[in-house]
């Protein structure tokens, strides 16, 4: 369903600093970076190290002080249809069941309410809950209402996926397969993906280039994983990644 | 729209199976003893029968004053004068009150002026009512009006304010206009709270209701109580507390009923 994306983001001299009391705390530094459209890449950082603050300047979310974001040569400034973000926490209507949901996102925008509903079953259906099309989100468990929450960000169609640790309250075994299935997705949608986490592992498995951000004034370090899909966690180039990024944290 | 049976909701089909009447028994059966009481003390002379007259001939009175519609015309009365005080403490305090809970500086400005007027009893107040509109109409619909308005304010100013500013968050992540994120969020969000003023304030309306139908009135089912009492028409005026009761429960079981429907996800029992 997706044709002709592109997704390609470009951000620039990216800085953004918080007032305390008495003295001014800079998070984000100048950050630069060119992510191909189409492309994975994990941000991972120390907690402080401003991830979530870089994804939801992304987002439009928030504004950065200093520099700027382009999305296929434009600059962006605020929300935009062409971005769509996954939260950590589902974030569902409770009043909505779950097809009313996923339709919000179309909904919201303008989009005819039939032609809405279609598109979000079509989702729905990619994220294999089409038998709870109708369900409250109260009876749904933690993992399938992440995919309530996937599917609805899928339902409007972006260039650019935004996950600010995405799977970070769900348990182990879920987690993993949530991953998998979000890699299929993306294959599926050559959507461009940008997911916070503080996961290593889970950076290795989704993404094809690693953004680690320093704590304090370091610069950010950009790894590549360059690892064949689908990806074996427990094959010697997997761990070695995680080794090498393990290194960057002074852990290993 | 049907949907499997989900293993969290199949937790109440743990409990035992019901009987109907067993259901019905644990429900009422209390209820049915005191009035069995109440008959048997008031027939057999252990209270007073000019007093506790036996449930049988408050039930006469009351079908008496139905029937012959003197009673109707009281009902028709009351429920004029505290419809209509009720239905115009919806129609400020409702959107007042979405207004309050969205724009602090409304808030910050009316909140103490409002606690002032709340914390004042408006029994209190009827005299000045009395005086300010006379003795007729006006005084009653406002007092109930006043005393009904600030449940339903706070209830609202209450329930926007506690909405998840996360949900309001992902909305406006899709571009959500302010009147979209109003109309599919913040008023979803706040109606179980708004529901709460409205059953808190129905109550109130009653209770004012007769209060001010005490006081210089000649219609009303809360006069009827005052005169049958005058003239020594217990039954009658027992007929008029029960119709009270009555009517507090029919308005209670109206705003449930509305409550059910536009809040069907959060009816645990759905």
């Amino acid at each position: 369903m997706t044709s002709l994306q592109s997704g390609g983001l470009s951000l620039r001299n990216l800085s953004k600093g918080y007032a305390l009391p008495g003295r001014q705390l800079s998070v984000l530094n100048g950050i630069n970076l060119d992510i191909e459209g189409g492309s994975s890449l994990a941000i991972v950082g120390a907690s402080g190290s401003g991830k979530t603050t870089l994804l939801r300047i992304l987002a439009g979310l928030e504004d950065p002080d200093l520099g700027g974001v382009t999305i296929d040569g434009t600059p962006v400034r605020g929300v935009g249809t062409e971005r769509a973000v996954i939260f950590q926490e589902p974030r569902l209507l409770p009043w909505l069941t779950v097809l009313d949901n996923v339709a919000f996102g179309l909904e919201v925008r303008g989009t005819p309410r039939t032609e809405a509903l279609e598109r979000a079953r079509h989702y729905i259906r990619l994220v294999g809950l089409s038998d709870f099309a109708g369900v409250w989100p109260r009876q749904l468990s933690g993992g399938m209402a992440q995919r309530v929450g996937i599917a609805r960000a899928l339902t409007v169609q972006p260039r650019i996926l935004l996950l600010d640790e995405p799977f970070g309250a769900l348990d182990a075994m879920t987690r993993l397969v949530m991953q998998e299935e979000l890699v299929r997705i993306w294959c599926e949608e050559k959507v461009t993906m940008i997911v916070v986490t503080h996961d290593l592992e889970e950076a290795i498995y989704l993404a094809d280039q690693v953004l680690v951000l320093p704590k304090g004034d370091g610069t950010p370090r950009l790894i590549e994983t360059n690892l064949p899909r689908p990806r074996d966690r427990t094959s010697p180039a997997f761990v070695r990644q995680r080794e090498a990024l393990l290194r960057e944290f002074g852990l290993h | 729209m049907s949907f499997p049976d989900i293993p969290r909701t199949a937790t109440r089909n743990l409990t035992l199976p019901r009987l109907p009447v067993l259901a019905i028994l644990r429900r009422y059966g209390l209820l049915a003893a005191f009035l069995v009481l109440w008959q048997v003390a008031s027939k057999a002379g252990w209270v007073s029968p000019a007093v506790f007259p036996p449930p049988d001939a408050i039930a006469a009175a009351l079908w008496k004053g139905l029937w012959t519609g003197a009673l109707l015309d009281d009902i028709a009365i009351s429920l004029q004068r505290a419809g209509t005080a009720y239905a115009a403490a919806i129609a400020i305090g409702i959107p007042l009150g979405l207004l309050m809970g969205q724009i602090r500086l409304v808030e910050q400005a009316l909140d103490p002026i409002l606690q002032l007027f709340r914390q004042t009893s408006a029994l209190a107040l009827y005299p000045v009512f009395i005086l300010l509109l006379g003795l007729g109409e006006a005084s009653k619909v406002f007092v109930i009006f006043w005393a009904t308005l600030f449940p339903i304010l706070l209830a609202t100013t209450g329930g926007v304010k506690e909405v998840d500013a996360k949900l309001i968050e992902m909305a406006r992540s899709y571009g959500a206009s302010r009147l979209a994120v109003f109309r599919r969020v913040i008023l979803p969000a706040a109606l179980p709270a708004i529901f709460i003023g409205l059953r808190l304030s129905a109550t109130t309306a009653l209770l004012l209701l007769i209060a001010s139908e005490m006081i210089g009135a000649n219609k009303g089912v809360g006069f009827q109580v005052m005169n049958a009492q005058y003239n020594f028409q217990i039954p009658l005026m027992f007929a008029a507390i029960f119709l009270l009761a009555g009517l507090g429960l029919l308005a209670n079981a109206l705003l449930v009923t509305l409550q059910r429907r536009l809040c069907r996800w959060s009816d645990p029992t759905n």
